[in-house]
């Protein structure tokens, strides 16, 4: 007889209370939840606002008892989760994905919110060499909470003026590294993978689509032949470079490809 | 052993991926035909570019699995230049179609034939569309349908997706047979709501959703073994499909191919070799040669 088990999977919210919000960098929040999440480096959940809408997210600290979220206010639904207030109550779905594979000797690039996905991984390396960029300086996410973080802003307001890859390169240009870990815009997550395929590094990147369902049922995060939600959201360099999509089209809700 | 005739169309073996789960992009499908899958539904694509509704658009429940995912897709014309053709995948390709009046279904029809599909696949029974006048509910304009669709497909096959919520399946099959459909694919999603008790709502945003998964199948395999008493057409049969043995019964019901959706929810993008495993398992150890020796066997 097939084994029951696999009948038993279920996909429904847990609605929490949030404990805590903070304000980040500009446009930029966290919420705090006090929950036990059982949730790896690299996977997203999904929040629900009961009449709003249900998004997924990567978790930006992971605690015993507690993890967070922290979001840029960009679209309907994050302006709306940016109302929430500690006390109100939002719907946990998840966690989902893949994740990073956490190994010792790697940069880590950021661009922008991109931080937040790679914040929990981050927490788990030992002393990594941390990239974190943003247009300018009061965008940059973490800037306290990593204090060792090479700086780089697009108009130099703060740190270097200059891309995450062109540090990223000179970095690489010095010595070897082992991994380099990556979550940004698109575009500069292809740069950093041609960076390191020219120096022959292993590189892991967390890529975003528009996403619906989260696991695997709805195809709306499809990159060629691979499901964000559930091949990834973390693909390696084997796997990125062989993503004629990659860094050139993403979907729309409705499917439709366009250039990004 | 699992070799299938649908309609002219060989089949290597009789499970098809159902439409809605899946089937948006080229790639995926390729995936999918690798996964063992005999043939590929596309999701339904109409006349427009449709964004469907917010999230949560789908959930598992304990019993089987919900969505009001809206009918979203690129439409018929951004779709025809996404895929070009349909008649060069490793997998034959079912076009699955629909629109909000009858007119729209021979434009889309016309379009999808163009592209070659091995088959035509018309969804009249949405539950996320509000139709004023549901057309799946009434003879006259699912005959209505079939034929524009019939008249615009020119010789490819066309299978005309059913609704259970009728009281009378049978007879809209009939009518869809009498108007030249050469299939009956039975049957689409009835609609149910879940209620989260702490939220104290319905969890998906359009409230209401279609049932498929475990829960679907006693109502499909009712419902193809009511349209097979009543047609003389093949009928893929869709609903609950997850193991081997759900497809056997449905077979034992009627039906000549099987729709799986919902079972990669439960069992990955290889249900459809695990299934086909498990049913030639079933198959040696019951001493049958092939699926025609238990079509329709269980009415007697």
């Amino acid at each position: 007889m097939p084994p029951k088990k696999e009948l038993q999977k279920t996909d429904l919210p847990v609605m929490l209370t949030i404990s805590k919000v903070i304000p980040e960098a500009k446009n930029h929040k966290t919420l705090f939840f006090n929950h036990k999440l059982d949730v790896k480096p690299g996977q997203f959940i999904k929040l629900w606002i009961p009449g709003v809408d249900s998004k997924p997210f990567a978790v930006s600290f992971h605690k015993k008892g507690s993890f967070a979220v922290t979001f840029q206010i960009i679209g309907k639904f994050t302006k709306a989760l940016s109302k929430v207030k500690a006390g109100d109550i939002v719907g946990l779905f998840g966690p989902y994905g893949n994740s990073f594979s956490a190994k010792k000797n790697a940069v880590v690039v950021g661009g922008g919110c991109g931080m937040a996905s790679l914040s929990n991984l981050i927490d788990r390396l030992k002393n990594p060499v941390i990239i974190n960029g943003a247009r300018s300086k009061d965008y940059i996410l973490f800037r306290n909470r990593y204090k060792s973080a090479i700086i780089a802003t697009d108009d130099g307001s703060s740190g270097k003026k200059a891309f995450t890859t062109d540090i990223l390169k000179e970095l690489l240009q010095k010595r070897k590294y082992s991994i380099v870990y990556t979550c940004g815009p698109e575009i500069m997550m292809k740069k950093v993978l041609d960076i390191c395929n020219k120096y022959k590094v292993n590189c892991e990147a967390s890529l975003e689509r528009y996403m619906s369902c989260g696991f695997g049922i709805c195809g709306k995060c499809a990159i060629n032949d691979k499901l964000v939600c559930q091949d990834g959201p973390v693909f390696n360099s084997k796997q990125l470079s062989k993503m004629t999509e990659f860094g050139n089209f993403h979907r729309l809700k409705s499917g439709r490809k366009v250039k990004f | 052993m699992l070799k299938t005739n649908l309609c002219g169309i060989k089949l290597k073996n009789p499970t098809i991926l159902a439409s809605g789960i899946l089937g948006v992009t080229k790639d995926i499908i390729g995936r999918i035909g690798k996964n063992g899958a005999g043939a590929v539904t596309l999701k339904s694509l109409c006349h427009e570019e449709r964004n469907g509704n917010p999230n949560p658009a789908m959930i598992a429940f304990e019993e089987g699995f919900l969505n009001s995912v809206g009918l979203s897709g690129q439409g018929i014309n951004n779709a025809a230049k996404d895929f070009k053709r349909l008649d060069n995948l490793s997998v034959p390709i079912i076009g699955s179609i629909f629109g909000y009046k009858i007119e729209h279904f021979g434009k889309v029809a016309k379009k999808m034939a163009s592209l070659k599909p091995a088959m035509i696949e018309v969804n009249i029974s949405c539950p996320n569309l509000d139709y004023k006048n549901p057309f799946f509910a009434d003879t006259e304009l699912t005959k209505k349908i079939t034929r524009i669709v019939k008249k615009n497909s020119k010789k490819i096959p066309v299978s005309v997706k059913l609704s259970p919520s009728v009281y009378n399946i049978a007879e809209i099959a009939k009518a869809a047979e009498k108007a030249g459909a050469d299939a009956i694919t039975a049957i689409n999603t009835p609609t149910g709501m879940v209620i989260d008790i702490n939220a104290r709502r319905p969890i998906l945003s359009k409230k209401k959703g279609g049932i498929s998964g475990p829960a679907l199948k006693p109502i499909a395999v009712r419902c193809v073994y009511e349209i097979y008493e009543a047609v003389k057409i093949p009928i893929i049969g869709t609903g609950g499909i997850t193991y081997g043995k759900d497809a056997i019964e449905m077979i034992m019901a009627g039906a000549t191919a099987v729709g799986i959706g919902t079972g990669i929810y439960y069992r990955g993008m290889d249900v459809f070799s695990k299934v086909c495993k498990e049913m030639e398992a079933w198959m040696k150890k019951n001493k049958v040669k092939n699926l025609d020796e238990i079509k329709g066997i269980a009415h007697r």
